[in-house]
């Protein structure tokens, strides 16, 4: 067989895999979007359930998982940035930080329902947060943070260290620089990790399991201290905890989720691709 | 006319933390007012040199440094010393033009604002007498707002002499600072190097020996991290007293 023909031949199957891939995306967008679409309205959107969920709309989850994203992100970013930062700019390759680098790693590695009965363990039952936005979004944000703190910290090393030198050169101090020429270079890139790690916990089930998702609750939360629906739990508890469903409920529910997580996911290739082209070097 | 010692080197040694030796007893003096170029092969321990004198050597893993160095008398590496008043008041400009990712007013402003200079009245004048001095106030005047990387590289590489004079140090030291550039703004700087002597005190490692021959009153050669012999500017070039030094001026190697 000549190498051209084989050289042929192995495109053709990459080619093909690659489509392969691709395949799956689209066909689950497309058939919830088929399945579900028919239940997006108003009143889907805007009001509580009715009718043992059977009925009416979805509007509590979708305010629980809105409240539920920012309490992870006020929790989660602060911390996040702050340790990429000393990680990057401070910290020296000693036993201490590789210490550190393997928690971050193993943190990133723990399966989601434990987070959430840690969150139960911790937040709820210790410090009698109960089951709450606040439980909840402590657990949320301690899963994200692994996400966080690498993204932001892969942004911050990938400012040119030419940048840092000249700023000292010209008598600032290390901090100064930091605030001043590393993290506006570097903001973007946290941004976009930032987004993809709330993205994240905004679709998670088993965290919020236990900590603050409510079965049926058709107000809405008032203070952090008060349990909430959310839009995964939600889902899960329409798919099989409730018997005759309608499909199209289940699907439309499904459908929110997806929306909301994917607006996320565009907003944050929006700011790269728009940084990316600013920036000069 | 009386010649004032700026900087005092005594029997410095320095070694990397990976083990490479930077330099090995060196003795220079570098006098107040005067142009001295570090010249010599790559490898020789210039700009070595040059990074020690502002301490921009702090930054990178440092195994052994013993010796002394003063600045009008002072050990830079005592305790007691500031090292940002140090670096404000011996400025770096670098091989490669970098500017900082700001505009081109920002890029000047950044050092003295650094240093807690608010006021806009007095940002303006040092702005504009920096880049006079640099011999480009003319050709940036009217886009000051524009980016640091939007001038060419020898427009940048001057905006990093301003920034640096913005700073009103005592001495420049310059890092092969034409080595990117063309023989214009080689030539501009060059020019605004005899001005600024009377104002400053200069170190340059220059781009090669034509260079330092041209731009030096005193010059000092490097090779493998000691200094070989130094001098006068027209002495060193046109009748040195050692070998290796009219080896490499001769371009025998180099």
């Amino acid at each position: 067989m000549s190498r051209f023909l084989t050289q042929r031949l192995g495109f053709a199957f990459l080619t093909i895999v690659t489509i392969l891939v691709v395949l799956p995306i689209f066909f689950v967008v497309g058939y919830i979007i088929l399945k579900g679409g028919s239940a997006i309205n108003w009143e889907f959107l805007t009001t509580a359930p009715r009718d043992g969920m059977r009925a009416g709309g979805i509007w509590p989850a979708i305010v629980g998982t809105f409240w539920l994203t920012i309490g992870t992100a006020i929790f989660s970013v602060p911390l996040g940035v702050s340790i990429a930062i000393y990680l990057s700019e401070y910290a020296r390759d000693n036993t201490f930080t590789r210490l550190i680098r393997l928690a971050i790693i193993n943190l990133a590695g723990i399966p989601s329902v434990v987070y959430g009965l840690f969150g139960l363990g911790l937040f709820v039952l210790a410090l009698q947060f109960g089951t709450s936005i606040l439980a909840g979004s402590l657990t949320l944000a301690i899963m994200t943070l692994p996400v966080i703190i690498s993204t932001s910290e892969e942004a911050l090393r990938s400012v040119p260290q030419s940048f840092r030198t000249v700023s000292v050169s010209l008598g600032g101090t290390q901090w100064q620089t930091i605030r001043k020429i590393i993290l506006p270079q570097a903001l973007p890139g946290i941004l976009t990790g930032v987004i993809l790690g709330l993205e994240r916990a905004a679709g998670e089930t088993a965290p919020i399991l236990f900590t603050v998702a409510a079965f049926f609750l058709p107000t809405l939360p008032k203070s952090i201290f008060d349990a909430t629906m959310a839009l995964p739990y939600h889902l899960f508890v329409i798919s099989t905890q409730v018997p005759n469903m309608p499909v199209q409920i289940q699907f439309g529910t499904a459908l929110v989720l997806m929306v909301f997580v994917l607006t996320m996911n565009v907003i944050a290739a929006v700011i790269r691709s728009y940084y990316r082209r600013k920036r000069q070097w | 006319m009386e010649r004032t010692p700026k900087i005092v080197i005594e029997n410095l040694s320095f070694s990397y933390e990976d083990g490479t030796e930077g330099l090995n007893g060196v003795n220079l003096t570098i006098y107040a007012n005067e142009i001295t170029a570090l010249f010599g092969p790559a490898g020789g321990g210039k700009s070595t040199l040059l990074r020690i004198l502002n301490r921009l050597n702090d930054l990178v893993d440092v195994k052994k440094l013993t010796g002394r160095v003063t600045l009008d008398g002072d050990d830079i590496y005592a305790p007691s010393v500031n090292v940002i008043d140090l670096r404000r008041r011996v400025g770096i400009v670098f091989a490669q033009p970098l500017p900082l990712p700001l505009s081109i007013r920002a890029n000047i402003e950044y050092g003295p604002r650094l240093a807690g200079v608010r006021d806009r009245v007095k940002l303006d004048q040092i702005v504009e007498r920096s880049l006079r001095s640099a011999a480009m106030w003319d050709e940036v005047k009217d886009r000051l707002d524009e980016s640091g990387f939007a001038i060419s590289g020898g427009q940048q590489q001057r905006l990093c002499l301003a920034r640096v004079l913005a700073l009103e140090p005592e001495v420049i030291l310059l890092d092969e600072p034409m080595s990117g550039l063309d023989p214009i703004s080689t030539a501009k700087i060059e020019d605004s190097l005899q001005e600024l002597k009377k104002q400053y005190t200069i170190v340059i490692v220059p781009h090669n020996i034509q260079q330092a021959a041209r731009v030096s009153d005193h010059a000092a050669f490097f090779l493998q991290g000691k200094l070989i012999e130094e001098g006068p500017g027209t002495q060193l070039f046109i009748k040195p007293r050692e070998k290796r030094t009219e080896d490499y001026v001769t371009g025998r190697f180099g």
